[in-house]
């Protein structure tokens, strides 16, 4: 087989770039939280890679590519363990950019890995870690991998014959006339996880304290080194999802960075307005906001239409933060402000300004209709998932530490560790020289 | 017999208290980190909207030991160096003081500063 070189070099690059997003979403998350919960923050991303890596290798890929099962997931056991999946034959199979789709394999785990631990953000400060794990790898197999067969692989979400974007306009040559645009996500990973942070922060209710006592970040370094590292990665995750190194992949890198850096400004800007500073944690937050927008767009905007999308998506999530105090949710790190109103915007936004489909643009109004029903679609689909498996999980494990762990800090109470030296009293008493056990 | 005098003074003004003090005779102090507050109040910090109401805020605590007859002009010297005339300067207070040894020596009282 001939392959080409220069397409595979770029999807390894752009599997590894995605897969440092997670511990970026790691530091990005745990800067935020208090002190005596950064290890049990990051731990969840860290854990989610563990948990989501096993599972992908065993049946992810298979639910999500194999052999159609009524439009809404792939038969676990036709590849089950890769089985077929890499080599057929004794040859190597085919990916989607004329590479070897174990090229394929590495960049879709990257994604399962980061949309499960997004949905942590919710859970700050008071989440069992044996729980998380445990949803870790139900969430992933009942929600995310169907989710990921509905919209890219030739689901229902998708623009096949059979999907629902062809039963509202029609098919031509055997694919939807309006075909659905996700480019690299909007739906199966920002509007996915939003929507399950939204509905485990409702099972699992408020931290002690919340609205009242003061949960400030306690570190906002690791917020912007968060912030830094998201942001390269998601030049894996955009202009990887060309799948290849060609001018999809150049616009999708353009677009991506045009729609942060105004994402970026319209965060700073609604919040010197509203609040009357530009804040770090204000420029970290509408750099993801803007890098969540474009996700689903990033192939089909140009650049110009990409600073406005980013612009309104920054300014708009920065506005939706704030609501969870009025509306007494405790989504602890924004999950639903950042993740779920900018992949519903970007999601929808595609049908307003996507070059030549958008409504802005000259496309008429049936690809916004388009969009808004796969984005509707997918959060009921994640909202009713999700409830069953927490509502199970509640019952059958529990979601919570105990009162006195949540408030003596769940990094010591779940991970027998204290993210810094001064929180275990050592530094002035030489506390830990006294007495150790090996 | 000897007094003990306390300054809680603005973290920016420690230099200049510093060397007033100097100045003024005094050879050795004790300066710790301190947070408190006082007519000032606190100050509001916003994290993505939500404002936090932050009562202590950060200030610097400086201990000297003096013989009897120095207090009122060490006082003096802590509030000229320390003094910017806005709400939040700090207090300084002085106390009597029984007695003090010096470890290195074993010397008593006023011998002993």
């Amino acid at each position: 087989m001939d392959w080409d070189t220069g397409n595979a070099a770029w999807m390894l690059t752009s599997a590894s770039l995605v897969l440092l997003m997670t511990p970026g979403l790691a530091f990005f998350y745990g800067g935020m939280v208090r002190g005596k919960s950064v290890l049990n923050m990051m731990m969840m991303s860290f854990g989610a890679m563990g948990v989501v890596g096993v599972v992908y290798v065993l049946w992810g890929w298979s639910m999500s590519y194999g052999a159609d099962v009524a439009g809404l997931f792939g038969n676990p056991f036709d590849q089950f363990g890769l089985s077929g999946t890499l080599v057929a034959d004794g040859v190597p199979v085919a990916g989607l950019g004329n590479y070897p789709q174990a090229i394929d394999v590495a960049f879709q785990v990257t994604f399962a890995i980061i949309t499960v631990a997004l949905i942590s953000g919710a859970l700050a400060d008071r989440t069992r870690f044996s729980t998380w794990l445990v949803f870790a790898g139900a969430w992933a197999t009942l929600v995310y991998f169907p989710m990921a067969h509905m919209v890219w692989g030739g689901g229902l979400l998708s623009g096949a014959e059979t999907g629902l974007a062809a039963k509202l306009f029609g098919v031509t040559d055997g694919a939807a006339t309006v075909a659905p645009i996700d480019f690299a996500g909007g739906t199966v990973v920002h509007i996915n996880a939003g929507v399950a942070a939204l509905v485990l922060a409702l099972i699992i209710g408020r931290r002690k304290g919340f609205g009242t006592e003061p949960m400030r970040p306690h570190n906002l370094p690791f917020v912007m080194l968060g912030a830094a590292l998201l942001w390269f990665g998601w030049f894996g995750f955009n202009a990887g999802s060309a799948f290849g190194a060609d001018a999809t992949a150049g616009l999708a890198w353009v677009n991506t960075t045009a729609a942060t850096c105004a994402a970026m400004l319209g965060w700073l800007l609604t919040e010197r307005i509203r609040d009357g500073h530009a804040t770090s944690l204000g420029a970290a937050s509408g750099v993801v906001a803007g890098l969540v927008a474009i996700t689903p767009a990033a192939g089909a905007l140009n650049p110009v239409t990409s600073l406005i999308l980013g612009a309104v998506a920054g300014g708009l999530s920065a506005l939706a933060v704030g609501l969870k105090y009025k509306l007494g949710f405790d989504d602890s790190l924004d999950v639903v402000g950042v993740h779920l109103v900018s992949g519903f915007w970007g999601t929808i936004g595609v049908g307003l300004l996507g070059d030549g489909v958008g409504l802005f643009l000259g496309g008429g109004i049936r690809q916004f209709v388009v969009q808004l029903v796969i984005a509707v679609v997918a959060i009921l689909v994640s909202g009713v998932l999700t409830l069953v498996i927490g509502l199970v999980l509640q019952r059958f494990m529990g979601w919570r530490v105990s009162h006195e762990a949540e408030v003596g800090g769940i990094d010591l109470a779940e991970h027998g560790e204290t993210g810094y030296e001064t929180l275990a009293q050592a530094t002035v008493l030489g506390r830990e020289n006294k007495e150790i056990r090996v | 017999m000897s007094k003990l005098v306390t300054g809680i003074i603005q973290p920016h003004r420690l230099d200049d208290v510093k060397s007033a003090l100097e100045a003024a005779g005094v050879r050795g102090m004790t300066v710790s980190e301190a947070s408190g507050y006082g007519r000032q109040k606190g100050h509001t910090e916003v994290y993505r909207g939500a404002e936090y109401t932050v009562d202590l805020v950060p200030k610097v605590r400086i201990e000297v030991l003096v013989p009897d007859a120095d207090a009122a002009a060490i006082v003096d010297a802590v509030v000229g160096a320390a003094q910017t005339g806005r709400i939040g300067d700090g207090k300084v207070w002085v106390v009597p003081v029984d007695d003090v040894a010096r470890v290195r020596t074993g010397e008593h009282g006023d011998s002993a500063l």
